[in-house]
């Protein structure tokens, strides 16, 4: 498979996490409770680390002399190819945890489906990633459950959080052309496949919680292709500032 | 179960059991089950280590604390971090779990002791204070990834567990 297609197809998986851990590491000190806080800064600490791995592999892969600081922090933000609903804003404590909820069990059944890729180091990272993600899911679900069936008011926003973040579901399965490329080969994974299984899951844990599963026919899309919505490039001036104002620097 | 050889060579095993996990001092990495294999080859201490988590950010400075102790023993070092086969808290040897009680971390249990205690269906995690079975958990994320926060019912007092990672 060609290099750079399959780096595209590496970033577009590892982007997803890597933008999300940034938004979650928004919350180091804001958490709502000190054991949300922590857990909230705990998953985004996983998810760079698998960043790490991820990026670690495509600047391997990558013919130029880049390094894995390169893929994380010096792309412009149409270079970014992760899902629109990762980078959504935490507003309050439903949509973080709706935005987590939404993802993770995404994220599990695609990772549970890269232990099969021919390619071996993406099996590796998917096998340690798994463990964690299975942790992130169980704790996103808990709490939807408890928000759902919490409080009128807890159960009032968290219904309008799932309402709102619905429409960037759908994106999540899209196939760029590298994903299809990567599927031909045997590396990448068909997520046509995992689709049935994640509304399966999801609305199982909806129905638990007392929610209701939003019916939608209108879906937004648009990050996978590098185009963003509004709050991606105050995510990337964060995150990007200290390379940007002191190029190269290092610990 | 996972089973995993591990071939650590004699000259340096005793070497690598005084280098710590900086974040929880009483475990020597050999018995947290990091260092997957070390060898001297060519007159260089090759040594490989896996991380526990992903993010775990000890590993930058074990490597570095291998190259050290090694260094001070006459030996060159060249440190990888390997990731597959991935880390399971099944390496973490007796002696490990022994020594993480003393400190103050319950060990971990077995996988399906674990969900349930993490789900708080059983109490089945020991107080690391005074031994007793009456606790909860407080958090499913403790102080390091690689923790949960637990509080015993009985003396109040708080305590990490190491969780399960198979």
């Amino acid at each position: 498979m060609q290099k750079d297609i399959l780096i595209k197809y590496i970033l577009g998986i590892a982007d997803n996490s890597l933008i999300l851990g940034q938004r979650l590491g928004e919350l180091t000190g804001h958490g709502p409770t000190l054991e949300v806080d922590i857990a909230m800064t705990n998953i985004s600490l996983d998810l760079f680390g698998q960043v790490r791995s991820y990026f670690q592999y495509t600047a391997q892969l990558s013919e130029e002399d880049k390094t894995e600081d390169d893929f994380a922090f010096l792309r412009k933000e149409r270079e970014y190819i992760n899902v629109l609903l990762v980078e959504q804003p935490n507003r309050d404590f439903g949509y973080t945890i709706a935005r987590q909820f939404l993802f993770d069990h995404f994220h599990f059944l695609f990772l549970n489906e890269l232990q099969n890729s021919k390619d071996k180091t993406l099996v590796a990272i998917a096998k340690k990633s798994l463990k964690e993600v299975s942790y992130h899911r169980r704790f996103s679900s808990d709490w939807i459950k408890r928000l759902g069936d919490g409080t009128e008011e807890s159960k009032r926003k968290i219904q309008i959080a799932i309402n709102d973040l619905w429409r960037f579901t759908e994106e999540l399965f899209h196939q760029t052309n590298a994903d299809v490329e990567a599927i031909k080969e045997g590396i990448g994974i068909d997520t046509d496949k995992i689709k049935a299984k994640y509304l399966e899951n999801v609305s199982e844990v909806l129905a638990e919680a007392m929610l209701e599963k939003p019916d939608l026919k209108f879906f937004q899309e648009g990050g996978k292709k590098g185009i963003h919505s509004e709050h991606m490039g105050y995510l990337l001036n964060d995150m990007q500032y200290m390379q940007r104002t002191y190029p190269g620097m290092k610990w | 179960m996972v089973e995993e050889k591990v071939h650590i060579s004699e000259k340096l095993a005793p070497i690598l059991k005084q280098v710590s996990d900086p974040e929880i001092p009483v475990l020597s990495i050999i018995d947290l089950g990091v260092v997957r294999s070390a060898e001297i080859k060519n007159g260089v201490a090759e040594v490989k280590i896996t991380p526990t988590y992903s993010g775990c950010p000890a590993m930058d400075v074990i490597g570095d604390d291998i190259k050290t102790a090694l260094l001070e023993a006459g030996y060159q070092a060249k440190v990888d971090l390997i990731l597959a086969p991935a880390w399971s808290t099944d390496w973490i040897t007796e002696e490990g779990k022994i020594a993480l009680e003393k400190y103050g971390i319950a060990a971990p249990l077995e996988a399906s002791a674990d969900k349930k205690a993490l789900l708080g269906e059983t109490n089945v995690v020991k107080c690391t204070n005074c031994q007793s079975k009456n606790t909860q958990m407080v958090s499913q994320f403790g102080s390091t990834a690689c923790k949960a926060l637990f509080k015993c019912n009985d003396c109040q007092e708080p305590f990490d567990y190491f969780k399960c990672l198979i």
